[in-house]
């Protein structure tokens, strides 16, 4: 089967489906659209400036932030997460001894593992360390794992993304794009797809929030929210904007959160990690 | 990177960036809605309650506090909508008129009830 004729049956059931997207580009296609949607969308930010979200785009909210980050609200998570990391396990091991690089290791994520055939993440990987050293693992979303996450963020800026879609395995390939079709669904009570709130409308206001554009959001996580009040993990966002919609949320390091994160990290390729963040 | 959809004569407009989603409006049709003994005053409240229409979440409305900026301000209604009816349909899924539109479907999805929209629609036609 050439590879019009390929697409044009993956259209076909797409439609019949009534599914919104379909699988015709690579991912190097796909990521360069989705970078040059931006950088035409946004054409005065540098395009290393998308890290910061929607202070690439708002200079009031920028100059808050930037008097916020003199005093950085998530520090006391890294000083907590630090602590975390050097503090030995019941059975005398630590950390160290599941991530022998180190804390700083954050930009080699989410990565395709083979032996699994699965997409794996940081917090995925610490919360699988804890348990295989007989502890209780933390909740994906808030809370010691966030701080964790904090610490290695932090330790991790200033490494460039560079996620891979290794080609020996096709299910690498398909866990792209099953996140890259979780981006583009439309879902919940208010129908709205990622997309439809972080490209179609990023830059626009809901209510008095400027909607952040796609790219670079997964630069700087976890975040603290002043909403919040405390430091949250991506996943935990992914929550979020999922229930704001009225759609029902997955777990955090659900194979649908994963893939998620695999497919919106690839687009970010090329910047810098940022971590961990403030956002109001 | 483009995704057009086969089965619709033309991809729909707002194709965000090329990576396109070619949502395919599953609508349903309005069903017949008493229109004419909706409470302005009441579809006021419910545009501007955010657990119920908060339409200004996303629509500049002369009146309302933070508007949002997603879709067209609404003003001059009468003058863009030749019957209350037509506003309706707007308002029961926005999908109708533009497939890609991001604006919830009130009607569709249940969010208001039928009172309600009528109220909502009785509001947006002073406006
Ligand atoms: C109805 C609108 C809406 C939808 C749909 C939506 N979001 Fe959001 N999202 C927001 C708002 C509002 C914020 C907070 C302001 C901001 O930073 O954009 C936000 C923030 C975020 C952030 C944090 C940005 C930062 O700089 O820290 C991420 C990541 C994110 N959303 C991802 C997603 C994903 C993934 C989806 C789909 C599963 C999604 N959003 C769907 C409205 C939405
Ligand atoms: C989350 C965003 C959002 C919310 C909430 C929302 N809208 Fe909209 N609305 C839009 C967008 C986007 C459009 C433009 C859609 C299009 O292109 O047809 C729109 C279009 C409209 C239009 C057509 C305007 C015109 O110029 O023809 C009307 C009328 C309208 N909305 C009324 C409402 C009412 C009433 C409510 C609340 C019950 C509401 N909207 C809530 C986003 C929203």
């Amino acid at each position: 089967m050439n590879k019009t004729h390929l697409m044009l049956t993956a259209l076909g059931l797409v439609c019949a489906l009534g599914s919104p997207l379909t699988a015709a580009s690579t991912p190097q296609e796909d990521q360069a659209v989705f970078q040059n949607y931006f950088k035409q969308r946004f054409p005065h930010v540098p395009p290393d400036d998308f890290k910061n979200g929607a202070y690439a785009l708002d200079p009031v909210g920028r100059e808050n932030w930037e008097a916020i980050e003199e005093f950085p609200p998530y520090e006391a998570a890294i000083d907590n997460g630090k602590t975390l990391w050097k503090t030995p396990f019941a059975n005398g091991k630590t950390y160290a001894d599941c991530f022998p690089d180190g804390p700083g290791i954050a930009g080699k994520f989410p990565r395709w593992d083979k032996d699994r055939g699965m997409v794996v993440t940081l917090p995925l990987l610490v919360n699988e360390c804890r348990v295989a050293n007989g502890e209780k693992p933390y909740g994906y979303f808030l809370g010691p794992l966030a701080e964790i996450n904090a610490y290695m963020a932090f330790e991790s800026r200033g490494q460039i993304i560079n996620v891979e879609i290794p080609a020996d395995d096709p299910r690498a390939l398909a866990a792209y794009q099953k996140g890259k079709e979780f981006y583009f669904a439309r879902r919940g009570q208010f129908n709205f797809s990622c997309a439809h709130c972080h490209m179609g409308n990023s830059g626009s206001t809901l209510r008095t929030e400027i909607l952040s554009p796609a790219f670079g959001h997964t630069t700087h996580f976890p975040v603290y929210r002043s909403k919040w009040g405390e430091i949250a993990t991506l996943h935990r966002r992914y929550k979020g904007c999922n229930e704001q919609v009225r759609a029902k949320a997955f777990e955090g390091q659900s194979e649908e959160y994963r893939d998620l994160e695999y497919f919106m990290t690839y687009m970010d390729n090329g910047l810098e990690l940022n971590g961990p963040g403030a956002r109001k | 990177m483009k995704f057009p959809c086969i089965c619709r004569r033309r991809t729909p407009a707002l194709i965000l960036g090329a990576l396109a989603i070619a949502a395919v409006g599953v609508a349903s049709e309005m069903p017949k809605i008493d229109l004419t003994s909706g409470d302005p005053a009441a579809g006021k409240a419910i545009a501007m309650d955010r657990s119920k229409g908060n339409c200004i979440a996303c629509h500049l409305i002369i009146g309302g506090e933070s508007p949002g900026a997603i879709g067209p301000a609404l003003i001059a209604m009468q003058t863009r909508y030749p019957t209350k009816e037509a506003l309706a349909i707007q308002i029961w899924d926005a999908t109708v008129k533009t497939p890609e539109a991001a604006m919830p479907p009130f009607g569709r999805h249940a969010i208001l009830s039928q009172k309600e929209l009528a109220d909502v629609v009785a509001y947006v036609w002073t406006l």
